[in-house]
């Protein structure tokens, strides 16, 4: 259970390291956020939220059954969109409202 | 390394920003001027058992229901071994911290009539991924609270007996912090990672509960000579396989039912469906090789499925993602489940702190709130709450009487060396990982693990404990290269203590209350005669002493023998 951060699209902000509940995200010697103890992620993707930019992308282990494809997310005000990209680069985009109830 | 000493006074300290320590601080802010800190060994924002979110209000006094059929259900669920006064004193407050849940921006459904959706007879449906910065953003409001992000509490300063605030690091700098209060609240959460895990391999941490709740709550009570209760009610999630996902969401949101590999629905073959027999149940079908099993959902409607990936991405993330990935859904595939590792966590089931009416424990000073707070399962969210509120009520009548107590320089010196020692021991012959490694394998072999279909006896745990007070020394020699291991090495010893605990618990209960949670292979029967009481402990001298008590009636007020 893990994820990884885009170097290039990260912009430093530091939000990431300052948010992981398992303080396992710093920063390397460019100043860019990098997810130091991977294998101690609980999958929460509080980081992944937390970024403004979209550089973290989310992954199931390959233990767990993943298969190369990813998760990450765009924050609109009241929304948020769920992109879960498969390993054939399908994109599927979910969209939730914030101020929504689930149904179940 | 050089390291500053940076010393605070407060009124009140809550050690962990989760849902009952913030709440708890809010209700004092709002009826007083007094000055809260809360410490949180990550950002509040996002730290604790509800990161990614929660799936539902699981406890609720829903429509036919009143606070006595609450506590008659708890109780019930639970073999009767339940402190009833604690679980009715929750049980008054749940709907109106739902309520003020609500205010605070958390999404409740509701009908056309304006009133709540019923998931179940006490569950409402909400939205709850952003439970957590909400709450954050309610405490970083007000004034008169502190927050201290990234500052692990180590252990509680204590004088003459009595609790006068706590000691421990930040993982941000080199600070020692030494905080005194005239009231400390110990909101720590649970504990996981005490057992070999479901996924031992790379994705180790996918588990149910935070894997960065040790248990230090329990071990800074423990080693301060708390008294506790009720370890052995280990607590056991019944979970989406591998993902480790919630099955609530779909059996009560669609009302599913568990079948096995043969298609037959099995939980009714074993006893009532209580929680931890469905678990039992599906424990049994794989040890007879009916297994796997699954929540029945192939057929379910497009428009269910779908609404079941929006609830997953709000709670657990990771099981919408396997869906999608899989290219499939509930609808075409039912889903697998299966039981966690055992937690120990007292909102779920009742192992924690030994408190009073007023959430006080047996040290003077001293409250206990929320998971690491014994007696009242299934408290969940809003018993956490509720908790809070009631802490925060005894603290604003009885602050008055307190007053700010120091340690020495000399005592503090020597708190500070017993942190900073792990810097500078020679390089050791095991890593931390090493050492967490072992203890996770004899929990798991010797004191009822998955690998062992959670039963143990008395000759597997004297193997446990003695290898447990091997690990206790050896901790000791670990070397730490950074702020973070240092961490790491804490949260193992807490574990190891919880685990000493936890072993002596067990051993203690003669006889077999809660299948899977607490089944005790040298007395696998029920036996109300003898054990309609409650096991707690305290740690003196280096050793576990257990005592009996008898249970508490939920009309009692019961007050601790010292205060």
């Amino acid at each position: 259970m893990s994820i990884q951060v885009n170097k290039a699209k990260c912009v430093s902000c530091g939000q990431c390291c300052d948010v992981c509940p398992g303080n396992l995200i710093q920063k390397d010697k460019n100043d860019k956020a990098y997810i130091k103890y991977p294998q101690e992620c609980w999958g929460c993707i509080a980081c992944v939220k937390e970024c403004s930019v979209g550089a973290i992308k989310y992954h199931l282990g390959i233990d767990i059954g993943g298969k190369g494809g990813y998760l990450y997310t765009k924050n609109r005000g009241d929304y948020m969109d769920w992109f879960i990209v498969s390993l054939d680069r399908r994109k599927h985009q979910i969209t939730i409202n914030k101020k929504e109830s689930n149904k179940y | 390394m050089r390291f500053e000493i940076k010393t605070i006074e407060t009124d009140v300290l809550i050690i962990g920003g989760g849902t009952a320590g913030c709440f708890c601080a809010l209700t004092i802010s709002e009826q007083s001027d007094l000055n809260v800190v809360i410490t949180d060994k990550a950002h509040i924002k996002r730290s604790g058992c509800l990161a990614a979110g929660v799936n539902a209000l699981n406890a609720y006094i829903g429509k036919g229901e009143t606070p006595e059929s609450f506590v008659d259900y708890v109780r019930g669920d639970s073999e009767g071994v339940i402190r009833e006064d604690l679980v009715y004193s929750i049980a008054q407050r749940l709907n109106k911290v739902a309520q003020r849940l609500e205010e605070l921006g958390v999404p409740i459904l509701k009908d056309q009539n304006g009133e709540y959706v019923q998931r179940g007879p006490r569950s409402v449906k909400i939205n709850g991924e952003n439970i957590k910065p909400l709450l954050a953003e309610a405490v970083l409001d007000k004034e008169n609270i502190n927050v201290l992000n990234h500052v692990n509490i180590v252990d509680y300063l204590v004088k003459d007996g009595v609790v006068v605030g706590a000691v421990g690091f930040s993982l941000k700098d080199n600070k020692i912090y030494e905080i005194y209060a005239k009231k400390t609240v110990c909101a720590t959460g649970g504990a996981a990672g005490l057992y070999k895990p479901n996924n031992p391999a790379f994705s180790r941490h996918k588990m149910w509960y935070s894997p960065f709740n040790t248990g230090a709550g329990y071990a800074m009570g423990v080693r301060a000579g708390a008294e506790m209760t009720t370890f052995e009610m280990r607590f056991i999630a019944l979970r989406c396989k591998d993902t480790i996902a919630p099955t609530g969401t779909i059996s009560q949101g669609i009302n599913t039912v568990q079948v096995n590999a043969k298609g037959e629905e099995y939980v009714g073959k074993y006893g009532e469906p209580t929680t931890y027999m469905r678990l039992y149940a599906t424990v049994k079908e794989n040890l007879k090789g009916n297994g796997p099993c699954f929540l029945k959902t192939r057929g379910i409607t497009r428009e269910q499925q779908n609404e079941l990936i929006k609830a997953y991405l709000n709670m657990a993330p990771a099981q919408a993602l396997k869906w999608v990935e899989m290219n499939s859904g509930p609808a075409e595939e039912n889903v697998e489940i299966e039981g966690t590792e055992p937690y120990i966590v007292g909102g779920h089931a009742a192992s924690g702190y030994w408190v009073d009416g007023d959430r006080r424990t047996t040290i003077q000073n001293l409250y206990a709130i929320g998971d690491v707070a014994g007696g009242s399962p299934k408290k969940y969210v809003t018993g956490c709450l509720a908790e809070g509120e009631i802490a925060a009520m005894s603290i604003l009548e009885t602050i008055k009487e307190g007053h700010i107590v120091r340690l020495s320089r000399d005592e503090i010196s020597g708190k500070s060396k017993d942190i900073l020692h792990f810097f500078s021991n020679e390089p050791p012959l095991y890593t931390i990982e090493e050492v967490e490694g072992a203890m996770q394998k004899v929990m798991d072999e010797y004191a009822g693990g998955i690998s062992m279909a959670y039963i143990y006896n008395n000759a597997k745990l004297a193997i446990a404990a003695k290898r447990i007070e091997e690990l206790l020394t050896i901790v000791e020699a670990l070397k730490a290269e950074s702020l973070h291991e240092l961490l790491s090495i804490f949260e193992i010893i807490d574990r190891l203590f919880v685990c000493k605990v936890l072993i002596k618990h067990l051993e203690a209960r003669q006889e077999t209350r809660w299948r899977c949670y607490q089944e005790n292979g040298d007395y696998p029967q029920k036996d109300d005669d003898r054990w309609m009481k409650y096991v707690n402990s305290v740690y003196k001298d280096g050793e576990v002493q257990i005592m009996l008590r008898e249970l508490v009636g939920r009309d009692e007020a019961y007050e601790h023998p010292s205060q």
